[in-house]
């Protein structure tokens, strides 16, 4: 799943930037809204000579993400015995969502310490007080969690709940006739949860990355 | 133990394929897509800008160029005002030289008129002195052939002038 979400995001980039004009049109015009609004979601963390350098990695997880997150919204199959998902949001799995989290932080630490040398990089654990530095330690690894699992959570809880009325059609002739009267409102909900999930997790990488790379 | 059991239970595999599969995503559309499109919209920006700094140029040099146009008319009206001024002045002079070059020519005329009345006259009397003066010699050759004395000579030569005078 998580490969069919690369290869659309690819696809639709790609495509959207095969043409180049002056005067963009369709596609282009879409990917280079999407691009402006990674621009907004950088300038609004760091300056852009020092944020510049991310947009790939900020438009990528911002497409990637919301094209995951879409992905759940028009129908999913699983397996009826051991429930393996054969299409479904890969962003409900916490292991790819924690390997995500985990990336972007890893690159913070990296483009810190590249960006601002070691000594800098090393202070910051003990700024303003050398006490707060287990704190600062716990602190990554929070990031890391929450980043992580706040998607996961999201993108769960937004299928499970589809699962659980979509059973409800099971139920019996009524069951079935009425089922689409809360999975309508769902699943539109669901759409925004999956839009503003997407936005939040690229800003917060954003947020991050500036932490580390910005000097304070 | 149960903290290697967990470990052991996360799919590492799913890990990695999904790390390997973003970065290479991250790779692909920033190599085909976002390099060549920040590049269009780089130079999309230059133009607008450079199209609006044109604008502004051409505005100021309209501007100029009206202020220039403005000027010159206001010149050439001035300078016809000048002109048309310059052609009144002289008209009026030019009729008023014509006017008295005709006065002066009338009276010169005039006097050459009253001259040449004066010369005839004079030329007349001249003519009519010389006829009497024959005539009066005829006169006295047939007066001496009567024998006239010296003091009713001079009487008849007085009554003929007298008359001739009065002619």
């Amino acid at each position: 799943m998580s490969t069919v979400a690369a290869l659309i995001v690819a696809i639709f980039s790609i495509v959207g930037a095969r043409k180049l004009a002056m005067r963009p049109t369709g596609l282009q015009n879409f990917i280079e809204w999407v691009m402006d609004f990674t621009k907004y979601i950088i300038t609004s963390n760091m300056a852009w000579e020092k944020g510049g350098r991310f947009i790939a990695l900020a438009y990528t997880l911002l497409f990637y993400i919301f094209v995951a997150n879409m992905l759940g919204i028009p129908f999913e199959l699983a397996t009826e015995t051991d429930h393996y998902a054969l299409w479904n949001s890969p962003t409900s799995d916490p292991v790819l969502t924690l390997t995500m989290a985990a990336f972007v932080i890893i690159l913070t630490h990296i483009y810190g310490f590249k960006l601002r040398g070691a000594k800098e990089y090393f202070a910051d654990y003990f700024r303003p007080s050398p006490i707060l530095f287990p704190f600062k330690i716990i602190e990554e690894f929070s990031n890391f969690l929450t980043l992580g699992l706040r998607l996961f959570g999201n993108i769960f809880a937004k299928e499970l709940v589809t699962i659980l009325i979509i059973s409800l059609a099971g139920l019996g002739t009524l069951g079935a006739l009425l089922a689409w009267i809360p999975l309508a409102p769902w699943l539109a909900f669901g759409i925004f949860i999956g839009a503003l999930q997407a936005f939040i997790f690229a800003m917060l990488s954003m947020v991050y990355m500036a932490h580390k790379v910005e000097s304070h | 133990m149960d903290m290697m059991d967990f470990i052991a239970d996360i799919q590492w595999g799913n890990a990695l394929y999904q790390l390997v599969i973003f970065s290479l995503l991250i790779w692909v559309v920033s190599r085909w897509a976002l390099k060549p499109l920040l590049g269009v919209m780089k130079k999309r920006e230059q133009q607008v800008n450079d199209n609006l700094d044109n604008a502004e140029k051409s505005r100021a040099e309209a501007e100029q160029y009206l202020e220039q146009q403005r000027e010159e008319l206001k010149k050439a009206r001035e300078d016809t005002q000048a002109m048309i001024d310059n052609a009144n002045k002289m008209s009026e002079q030019q009729a008023k030289e014509i006017l008295d070059n005709a006065k002066a020519e009338g009276e010169r005329l005039k006097e050459a008129a009253a001259a040449d009345i004066n010369r005839e006259k004079e030329q007349a009397l001249e003519s009519v002195r010389d006829q009497v003066a024959s005539l009066s010699v005829a006169i006295a050759t047939k007066v001496i052939e009567k024998e006239l004395d010296e003091d009713e000579q001079e009487k008849l030569i007085d009554s003929y002038l007298k008359e001739v005078g009065n002619e």
